[in-house]
């Protein structure tokens, strides 16, 4: 008996978004990487994320790199595109945290407009720890960039309705759907969503992140099983291109976080944490994610060789 | 194939002796095609028909063995595509490569790695398994030197000789048999001396192959001389038709029920990069698709954190909720009069939690009642975390001869627990902490804050 190649196909699709002006994400009709079965669609994007203000509770190591330019997020995300060049920059808003230095949706809006102006990629705009908060700052962001396709991060089952409402709707960007590691409930905050009026070509979706380590396979389960429900049964609810803020969860974690005088067995800080966003990028990657967002410069390098290698 | 009633039935000798426990050969067919009971039941079946109903109701996939004693591992045994589906069986083992041509510094630095790497995380016990020996001097002596000098030095590895000399690889195997090695090299040519060599021994024999194709034929051709204890190798050495191969190798068996394919696969990470990094971001991948050994370069600390969570993870069994020790857990320099919090036994929110706390930089005692393993408002909602529970494990393990603090910081999403704790617990207070876990480190600051006031 001769070899026969086995091959799944499918009768869905992820759909295809455009963020920004021309950055593709999804499209694609088989398993991730799967080039052996059919089209695969957009590559995945690999973006940076940047905050609004100085970055102190970042690791040493990410404070050398960008420490110079991170008083401003237009000097910072600058210094970004020229050395590393990602396919988007992040901007976290976590100066609009209440507990923190609570800066108004105005100020967000004006800091988020200079970026627009000066970043030739695509933009996704991240906010802090408060729903309540990121839905008003999402809203004035929103209306001062009108129809630029950025990307919100992210709708949640507590502020859906406003950010649904101005960011998808009204002023035409795109609206990320995030849910915590359960297919039903991503199912229903999409299909919430898609009721208030958003059309599925202005969402992505992000069902849940966790650094490798913690919980993380509630984060690959969640994945499999979406786009195997969007694939396989063809399910349109889920068919949404999935965002990863990988960066946001594996650099908190104590692998990442504990210093070399706690921890001296351990060796290099900087090495540990760059080895935890990359594994769990390519983790989620392999599960099917359609964007990572990352900080570490080598993690960026590293997990763009990797796509492309296996592309 | 699977068989059905009818067809195991005419295997049957037909005496409805009953000695099979069943009243007639049909009842004992019809049970044993569902997978009731075994075929040894019956003690008058043909040994023809025994090995055919042993090939029908083979798993998929084998499992094979390498290594001995407490260092004896199982490899393959899947049955699933996705750990959704069931659970993922056996999880892979990590082996660092070694070269007889390599200098002594890097060989001494790989082994200070592999003996330093060895920790407990959620009770399971991290350390690199295998030791790959690769013989690029041809010279017998030399390549045996080698894995003496690592495995006497690294107790606990277990070696895999990479040689598709057979000569070489006979006198190694001989050498060290009694450390249940992995055999490596078997190809289309040597194939049938290096089965007799691991069947010799009874050894675990790695198969290589310029592709799949090729590998299929070489694969048949051992099976045929009667030998099935098999690891594969597609032969892919870019990432992208190494991950080919482990994926349409598992899927062959697992979809196409074809058992020439029906065996567990390894990855040369460590000749598809040079770069460290590079190898973790691949060795995630193929944790989770579908290598069972993945040979890396060296493993230091910073590979090991991620790489071995990560297949911890995926192989933790999804019907299980994982669950940590109940008890009373230190962080940092707590003292007996740092503050004491109270969670539950599901592992995900332990380890958020300590996190959190570490992150805070406040020294604190975490107590874990038991609380069925569930995440806080389940085990609430379920009736397994609450007033006595959390009575019970203050009781349980010591906490008022230990500690001098009499306030418990309960999680905010089970604040009505309040009043009820402090019926159960004469002399305490009860204070209600955040509802998420991020939340944590302001709130611990500012208790302590409290405190010194
Ligand atoms: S023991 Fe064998 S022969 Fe006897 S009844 Fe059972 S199946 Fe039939």
């Amino acid at each position: 008996m001769a070899y026969k190649k086995p091959s799944q196909k499918f009768s869905g699709k992820i759909r295809e978004v455009t963020v920004g002006s021309g950055l593709k994400l999804g499209g694609e009709s088989v398993l991730p990487f799967y080039k052996f079965d059919g089209d695969t669609g957009a590559k995945p994007a690999v973006g940076m994320e940047i905050w609004d203000v100085f970055p102190e509770s970042w690791p040493q190591s990410l404070k050398d790199i960008f420490g110079e330019y991170a008083d401003d997020p237009v000097k910072w995300a600058k210094f970004c595109m020229e050395k590393y060049n990602p396919d988007f920059i992040c901007i976290r808003f976590e100066g609009a945290n209440p507990e923190g230095e609570d800066r108004s949706p105005e100020e967000c809006a004006r800091t988020a407009e200079r970026l627009a102006g000066e970043v030739p990629v695509p933009l996704m705009i991240a906010g802090c720890d408060s729903d309540e908060k990121n839905a008003k700052i999402f809203v004035k962001i929103a209306e001062a960039l009108p129809d630029k396709n950025y990307v919100f991060l992210s709708a949640v089952e507590a502020n859906y309705k406003e950010v649904g409402a101005a960011c998808g709707m009204a002023y035409g960007n795109i609206v990320s759907a995030e849910s915590s590691v359960d297919l039903n409930l991503a199912k229903q905050l999409n299909i919430l969503i898609t009721q208030l009026g958003v059309k599925p070509e202005k969402m992505v979706m992000n069902p849940g992140c966790a650094a490798v380590g913690y919980g993380f396979e509630y984060v690959i389960t969640t994945m499999d099983r979406i786009k195997l429900a969007a694939l396989d049964q063809n399910d349109a609810t889920l068919q949404m291109p999935i965002v990863s803020p990988v960066s946001f969860e594996t650099w908190k974690v104590k692998e990442s976080a504990a210093s070399e005088e706690d921890m001296p067995e351990w060796g290099s800080q900087e090495e540990r944490g760059i080895a935890m966003e990359i594994a769990t990028a390519a983790g989620v990657l392999a599960a099917g994610s359609n964007a990572v967002i990352l900080r570490h410069p080598k993690s960026v390098e590293i997990i763009r060789n990797f796509i492309d290698e296996l592309l | 194939m699977a068989l059905n009633g009818m067809e195991i039935y005419k295997m049957l000798p037909k005496k409805n002796c009953k000695e099979c426990g069943f009243p007639t050969c049909l009842a004992f067919a019809m049970k044993l095609a569902q997978g009731g009971t075994q075929a040894e039941k019956c003690p008058y079946m043909s040994d023809e028909a025994k090995d055919k109903l042993a090939e029908a109701t083979a798993p998929p996939m084998k499992t094979v063995t390498f290594g001995i004693g407490d260092r004896a591992y199982s490899l393959g045994g899947e049955n699933v595509l996705f750990r959704h589906e069931k659970t993922f069986v056996n999880k892979p083992r990590f082996a660092v490569m070694f070269d007889d041509g390599e200098n002594a510094d890097d060989v001494a630095k790989k082994i200070n790695h592999i003996n330093a790497v060895n920790y407990t995380r959620i009770s399971e016990e991290m350390y690199v398994e295998i030791a790959a020996f690769r013989c690029s001097s041809q010279d017998k002596q030399k390549f045996i030197s080698l894995i003496k000098k690592v495995t006497s030095d690294c107790k606990k590895v277990v070696p895999m000789i990479i040689s598709e000399d057979p000569d070489i690889a006979s006198a190694a195997a001989e050498e060290f048999a009694a450390l249940g090695p992995i055999i490596y090299g078997a190809n289309e040519k040597n194939c049938e001396a290096m089965a007799g060599i691991a069947s010799k021994h009874k050894l675990l024999l790695g198969v290589k192959a310029e592709d799949q194709a090729k590998l299929y034929d070489t694969v048949q051709k051992i099976q045929s001389m009667g030998f099935r204890e098999l690891l594969l190798d597609g032969g892919g050495r870019s990432l992208k038709t190494a991950f080919d191969d482990a994926v349409n190798i598992r899927r062959t068996a697992l979809l196409s029920k074809d058992r020439t394919f029906g065996y567990p696969t390894v990855a040369f990470v460590c000749d598809m990069t040079r770069d460290k990094m590079m190898e973790v971001a691949m060795a995630a991948l193929f944790i989770e698709k579908y290598a069972s050994i993945i040979v890396l370069s060296d493993m230091d600390y910073s590979m090991a954190l991620p790489l071995f969570s990560l297949r911890q993870n995926i192989y933790t069994d999804p019907q299980r909720p994982m669950r940590i020790e109940q008890g009373i857990y230190r962080i940092g320099q707590a003292d007996e009069k740092s503050p004491l919090l109270v969670t539950v036994d599901f592992a995900l929110t332990y380890f958020i939690v300590s996190g959190e706390v570490e992150r805070a930089k406040v020294p604190s005692w975490i107590l874990i009642p038991d609380a069925g393993g569930y995440s806080v408002l389940t085990a609430w909602a379920s009736g397994k975390l609450n007033a006595k529970s959390i009575a019970k494990a203050i009781k349980d393990f010591e906490v008022e001869g230990k500690l001098k603090t009499r306030e418990l910081i309960i999680p905010g999403k089970v604040a009505v627990l309040k009043s009820d704790i402090e019926d159960e617990l004469p002399g305490w207070k009860v204070i209600v902490g955040t509802r998420e876990a991020a939340a944590l480190p302001a709130f611990l600051k500012e208790y302590r804050q409290e405190k010194a006031s």
